[in-house]
């Protein structure tokens, strides 16, 4: 293109859920939107769990259930709360989620998710553009015209930045001040495992194409700030974790050796057991939440998805929030587009619709959760894991002493390391901000 | 089959061995050698999920094993003094995941 090109009208970094939600809403409009994506293919550098939620995912891509390349719906979540050598699991499965159109999430691989997304967007009239990193961005004085590529500039009226969780350009706008510290990111590692299709199905009680959640807490990670998750594939298992970086920087934690201590569990186990490694991979999940969010829009710019460090990470949701915001980006740039004005006052109505939406609201009911368990994580991640599983010993192990005497001494121990108003304390501290 | 088959265990290296790389031709990661001579902890060397960095103690070197980076990021944020010098690899170069 070189110094003569053309601005287009919207220019999108990163092809994830946040950008590509953002191309089709504007190539829908009518508008010119190219999408620049540094992998080989789009979806070819990114990781989830994962899964991803039907209703949010649906007011992007209607019915996408039906054409789009999804593993399993998921109609029951187990949570797991483990110490070394034990575990108590809860179930919730529901009939209605099993059904079309209510389906609550489906499995997908991000490799096939995210290049069928980019499909939709070009077949909408998006551009877009892979093998392309971009390095810089275009200023006019204090304005944001486009950007910059190893091998061409790109200008445009409007540029959306949506390069994920690791965002280069966020800081090179101006928008966020500083690196963002380990204690604002999570690490998270996992591996796909391959297994049998009827075997997965036996093991786990699926059917008629249903899968599992698992979400896990405690054991290996004991006194680490995080969380272990297990989804099931049609044909393969997956299994990783994500811990705190900040833990991980200081504690000086492997994460592929926790990862392995975790699988070795009786409780995950069993549920591997017989497969073979299809593929590792490791990726960040922003985690500081509320408090971390940057500055989400300047002149000519505004900011979608992880790049903005929009991830509710107490319930594994970041695809959602980044559809959701790439859709409010886009829908702000029309605005801007039909009034030509790109300056802070327009675009602030991005803002505005992220917090009258969802997205702004969940973040900041849940604004001091993570940092309360990362203060306490021996308590929330040691303390409660242990006293439940040794309430459950308590409750099935058989022994010939009196049920009553064992309840007793179990609350007389329990009570000995908490007292009842400090765990209550604990309770209003982690669900105070969800019911009030 | 039944459950009572081997676990998939697996090394770091059996686990990298799984995943596609096409590396570019010099690496994207810089870390500052005067920093990590005196870092306390050569974090790096433990939180990488890639198992890139090794402090090596005869050369006083942080060596980078840049082919094998993911390109997560966390070594940009949780390096000791935030020092290294952190790009992404040149056009379509790097890790691909097959799978994600
Ligand atoms: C281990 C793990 C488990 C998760 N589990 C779930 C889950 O189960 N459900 C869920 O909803 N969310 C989950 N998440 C979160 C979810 O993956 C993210 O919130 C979501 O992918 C964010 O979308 P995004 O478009 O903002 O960013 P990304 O998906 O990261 O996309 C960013 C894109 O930008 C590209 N890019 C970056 N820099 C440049 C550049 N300079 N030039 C060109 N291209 C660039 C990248 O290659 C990438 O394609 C999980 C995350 C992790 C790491
Ligand atoms: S953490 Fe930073 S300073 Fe320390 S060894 Fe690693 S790169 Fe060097
Ligand atoms: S970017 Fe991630 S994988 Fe690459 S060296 Fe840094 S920590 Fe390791």
């Amino acid at each position: 293109m070189g110094e003569l090109a053309e601005a287009v009208d919207v220019v999108i970094v990163g092809a994830g859920p946040a950008g590509l939600a953002a191309a089709l809403t504007l190539a829908k409009a009518g508008k010119e939107v190219v999408v620049l994506e540094r992998g080989e293919f789009v979806g070819a550098k990114n990781v989830f769990g994962g899964a991803i939620y039907t209703q949010p995912t649906a007011e992007i891509y209607p019915e996408f259930w039906k054409s789009a390349p999804v593993e399993r719906f998921n109609a029951e979540h187990r949570f797991a709360l483990l110490t070394q050598d034990s575990g108590v699991t809860v179930s919730y499965k529901s009939e209605h989620h099993m059904h079309e159109p209510h389906y609550n999430s489906f499995t997908v691989q991000r490799s096939q998710w995210d290049r069928w997304c980019a499909e939709q967007a070009e077949a909408a009239g998006a551009y877009i553009v892979t093998q392309t990193v971009v390095r810089d961005l275009l200023w006019d004085g204090e304005q944001v015209v486009g950007v910059k590529t190893d091998q061409e500039d790109f200008p445009a009226r409007l540029t959306i930045i949506a390069d994920g969780v690791n965002s280069l350009l966020v800081e090179k706008a101006g928008l966020r001040k500083h690196i963002p510290k380990p204690s604002e990111v999570a690490l998270g590692v996992k591996e796909v495992i391959r297994l049998d299709e009827n075997l997965v199905n036996n093991r786990f009680n699926c059917e008629n194409g249903s899968g599992v959640i698992y979400t896990i807490m405690g054991g290996a990670m004991e006194g680490i700030t995080s969380m272990g998750f297990l989804y099931t594939n049609k044909a393969s298992i997956v299994v990783g974790l994500g811990a705190s970086l900040y833990d991980l920087q200081q504690k000086c934690i492997k994460p592929y050796e926790l990862l392995e201590k975790f699988k070795q569990h009786p409780m995950i186990r069993p549920l591997i057991a017989g497969g073979e490694l299809e593929e590792y991979s490791g990726h960040m999940i922003p985690e500081g939440g509320f408090h971390s969010v940057p500055k989400l829009y300047g002149k000519g710019v505004m900011v979608a998805g992880d790049a903005a460090m929009l991830v509710n990470n107490v319930h594994w949701e970041g695809t959602n929030l980044a559809m959701a915001s790439g859709r409010y980006a886009a829908e702000t740039a029309i605005q801007a587009l039909v009034s030509n004005d790109f300056s802070e006052y327009q675009l602030a109505l991005y803002e505005k619709l992220l917090h009258s939406s969802y997205v702004m609201k969940d973040l900041e009911t849940y604004r001091d959760i993570l940092p309360t368990v990362e203060r306490h994580s021996d308590i929330f991640m040691g303390f409660y894991p242990k006293e439940i599983n040794q309430l459950m010993a308590t409750l099935v192990e058989v022994d010939s002493v009196p049920k009553k005497e064992k309840m007793k001494r179990f609350v007389g121990q329990t009570l000995k390391k908490r007292s009842i108003p400090r765990m209550v304390m604990d309770m209003l501290r982690i669900g105070g901000p969800i019911v009030r | 089959m039944s459950t009572s088959e081997s676990i998939p265990q697996s090394t770091i290296e059996e686990k990298l061995f799984t995943v596609k790389y096409k590396p570019g031709p010099s690496s994207h990661l810089i870390p500052n050698q005067d920093h990590c001579q005196i870092c306390p902890t050569k974090a790096c060397n433990y939180f990488c999920p890639a198992n890139v960095y090794h402090w090596d103690p005869e050369q006083h070197r942080n060596l980078v094993a840049y082919e094998n980076c993911f390109e997560c990021g966390a070594c940009r944020l949780g390096c000791t003094y935030q020092s290294i010098e952190w790009f992404y690899p040149k056009d379509g170069h790097g890790v691909t995941f097959r799978h994600g």
